[in-house]
């Protein structure tokens, strides 16, 4: 049966999952493709459980891919909690949305995600400007269907 | 059935801050923290503590190209070894040659200096170290090397290979370090061109094969093949690293400057393992020129 406790290790284990998925080495050309796990993991886990799993998560597990990314520490801190409060704030809507409508709004969320990182990598005066950051974006919305039935096996069988 | 425990009945109103506040509460925290790592070495304590959490993260994603390594490196066949170990041999030989040659061009500059009377210039420390196999940003020109301020790295460390210099550290945690490659848009290195001794700096394009030379006039003494080396100025690099070889010069009547682009010397893309150099501190001037 479902025990909080047990839930808590599912989650922080799928999130370093999420974590370690984001830096494995990816052949140049796919690199730009790579769909955010983290930000993926979060929502879910925003959606379905946002009484443990909220913006402090959110901020800790930014913290973690700043680092990991060696980009400037609270980039994806902020970007993460931004749409982690869209989420926990809208979640019993998007619970109920059909699979078609939830994907639009990862869609719109991870929009908002990718164009806070690049403000942000504007502001700082790293990367470029490229259109291919996007790409994660689109892969990103695509992996939704896939990311929910695992995550929700988990959740269940934990 | 269990006998029923005594539990606390879940609130049915959440209790404390609103979920706005605390969202406020994150979004400022992660502002400041931005604002105050922007400017370098503010937060120092807290990345090498993050770089610390974060390596068993890199440890666990290496892991299996390192045992994918070694697994072909034990499956190669004996009469394979036997080839390069005969290689490497005949290799070592050519080198020696080579050095003794370097041994007496040393002593004759270092002859030379003393009747200029300027400092004379001693060799440098190095180290091998491995490359982990993970990703940073797509965006900018990154690698992560396995060894940390632990091991005597340091902020601004120069990185070669075999062929010529790699990058410099500038985040290193305790026990990793991660390095920008002369290639990332953010690298400006001063440069010497080896003919002539024209001094001017090569700034990291962003593109994986490309260094551009953007403060060369046009009547610039400079010729496509010309091979660029560290100049040693601004004292992060130690003098004489091959650095780039020039591929395209363009003259236009209407810019100041030439385009000016240069190749890599070193194998960027491929590289596994790097040199770290430790620079005899005497040859260098103390303070820190380049920005990273």
């Amino acid at each position: 049966m479902t025990s909080p406790r047990r839930k808590g290790w599912t989650a922080a284990l799928s999130l370093v999952v999420a974590l370690a998925l984001t830096i494995v080495p990816l052949p140049a050309a796919a690199e730009p493709f790579r769909p955010d796990f983290a930000a993926l993991v979060l929502l879910y886990w925003a959606l379905y459980w946002p009484q443990r799993v909220g913006l402090g998560v959110a901020f800790v597990v930014g913290l973690v891919l700043d680092t990991l990314k060696g980009a400037v520490l609270g980039q994806h801190a902020l970007a993460l909690c931004i749409i982690m409060y869209i989420a926990m704030r809208f979640h019993l809507r998007i619970r109920v949305f059909p699979l078609g409508q939830q994907m639009l709004t990862i869609l719109m969320l991870l929009v908002v995600y990718q164009f806070v990182l690049f403000w942000i990598d504007g502001v700082v005066g790293t990367g470029d400007i490229s259109l291919y950051r996007w790409g994660a974006v689109l892969t990103g919305t695509l992996m939704w269907p896939i990311a929910t039935r695992v995550l929700r096996r988990l959740r269940l069988a934990s | 059935m269990p006998a029923l425990k005594y539990s606390r009945p879940k609130p049915l109103f959440y209790r404390g801050p609103s979920l706005l506040t605390r969202f406020v509460l994150w979004t400022v925290l992660s502002v400041a923290l931005m604002v105050l790592d922007h400017q370098r070495g503010a937060l120092d304590a807290i990345r090498s503590v993050l770089t610390v959490v974060v390596y068993p993260i890199r440890l666990a994603v290496d892991l299996p190209f390192r045992v994918a390594d070694w697994t072909i490196e034990s499956l190669t066949t004996r009469a394979a070894l036997l080839d390069e170990n005969r290689t490497l041999k005949r290799e070592q030989i050519e080198n020696r040659v080579r050095l003794q040659r370097l041994a007496a061009v040393e002593a004759e500059n270092a002859r030379l200096r003393a009747l200029l009377d300027s400092s004379a210039q001693l060799p440098d420390r190095v180290r091998i170290v491995g490359i982990l196999a993970v990703d940073l940003d797509p965006n900018r020109q990154q690698i992560v090397i396995d060894k940390g301020t632990r091991d005597g790295v340091y902020d601004g460390q120069a990185l070669v290979d075999a062929f010529g210099v790699v990058g410099q550290t500038v985040n290193s945690g305790p026990l990793d370090a991660e390095a920008i490659l002369i290639t990332d848009s953010d690298h400006a290195l001063p440069v010497q061109v080896l003919r002539n001794g024209t001094r001017t700096i090569a700034f990291g394009t962003g593109l994986p094969k490309e260094l551009s030379l953007p403060f060369l006039p046009n009547n610039a003494d400079i010729l496509e093949g010309d091979l660029l080396v560290t100049s040693g100025l601004g004292g992060r690099f130690p003098a004489g690293y091959p650095v780039a070889t020039i591929t395209k010069i363009e003259r236009s009547q209407e810019q100041p400057y030439a385009n000016v682009r240069a190749e890599p010397a070193a194998a960027l893309e491929r590289v596994r393992e790097v040199l770290l150099i430790w620079p005899d501190t005497e040859s260098l001037s103390a303070e820190d020129g380049d920005e990273p």
